[in-house]
């Protein structure tokens, strides 16, 4: 019933890998990028999330229906972020009825 | 006589619960349960971090100045503990595959130590904003003071979320707790383990989450 043994090399790697990144967004928090500052640090997470989705978790060697629960769980997450934004930065685009 | 035993333990090891058909079957049940409650903490957690969206578009100055306030050092430091508790638990998940039971106590022991170190950590943090009187409230002060009351949409945010967190953190504790109970108690073996990895999906989330919070927190504005 076993799920595949994962060789311990294999986590120490995943592991040096994530905190060379967060090393990495401390350094470059410092570093004036303007927009791109917010755009780099979201970029640095997004992808230790993954590594530690993917390889932590196992996902990625799990079934094709946990993987699609997975998917589905960000996906809806990216709908409440992506709505929600939408709606409060296209606020007063259009003029309001009068009796508004 | 004694094949047929040995045919029907095979075909039905002991751990298998009578309504699945396999090991197999009953594993993916267990992963996909799991999934589906931490897909719920996502929601949970996903409507903080859509708060902490539109009062950062609506605010951005004032959220960059509270940077100057959020201690770097401790914050990228508690990242760091975390992440390391996240490979002792895949490496404690990975003893209990092969039927380790010492390797898995013992990686279950450093996982709660070091969940432990990440709140006394987080409690000293606490401490200095209440030093700092940047608790939102009746006694809260800015320095910057035409962010004072912007500023403390940040602050009660960051409660809130790093709140939340730490109390996952503690949830996660008492869990390990149980776990290193039932490893000593012979509970798992290689063919049964499944509470070690549903509870290891659940400490990687709040690790996860937390991966999020450092950069959105701590990190904002540090250039200005």
């Amino acid at each position: 019933m076993t799920h595949k043994v994962v060789p311990v090399k294999n986590y120490v790697f995943i592991f040096l890998i994530l905190i060379a990144l967060t090393i990495t967004t401390v350094l470059v928090s410092k570093i004036e990028l303007g927009e791109y500052n917010f755009i780099v640090a979201m970029t640095i997470a997004v992808i230790k999330g993954t590594l530690v989705v993917l390889f932590f978790m196992h996902v990625k060697g799990a079934s094709a229906m946990t993987k699609l629960f997975v998917g589905a769980g960000f996906f809806w997450l990216a709908i409440l972020l992506v709505f929600v934004l939408s709606d409060y930065n296209s606020r007063g685009w259009l003029p309001g009825p009068k009796w508004w | 006589m004694l094949a047929d035993i040995d045919a029907t333990l095979a075909a039905h090891p002991p751990q298998l619960k009578h309504h699945f058909d396999d090991s197999e079957q009953q594993l993916e049940s267990s992963t996909l349960g799991m999934w589906v409650f931490l897909l719920t903490e996502i929601m949970f957690f996903g409507g903080m971090f859509g708060g902490y969206t539109v009062y950062r578009n609506m605010y951005p100055d004032a959220f960059a100045s509270t940077s100057h306030f959020m201690n770097v050092t401790l914050g990228g430091f508690n990242t760091g503990v975390l992440i390391c508790s996240s490979l002792t638990m895949a490496l404690a998940v990975r003893a209990a595959q092969l039927g380790n039971k010492k390797t898995l106590i013992w990686f279950l022991i450093f996982t709660l130590i070091l969940g432990c170190v990440f709140l006394v950590v987080k409690y000293f943090e606490y401490h200095e904003k209440w030093v700092d009187h940047h608790i939102p409230g009746p006694g809260f002060r800015y320095e910057e003071t035409q962010y004072f009351r912007q500023a403390q949409i940040l602050f009660f945010l960051y409660f809130a979320m790093t709140g939340m967190h730490a109390m996952h953190m503690i949830v996660g504790a008492g869990l390990l707790t149980t776990l290193i109970v039932m490893a000593a108690r012979n509970k798992f073996s290689a063919l049964w383990y499944t509470p070690v990895e549903m509870i290891g999906l659940y400490w990687h989330f709040v690790d996860i989450v937390w991966i999020f919070l450092f950069p959105l927190l701590y990190l904002i504005g540090h250039t200005k």
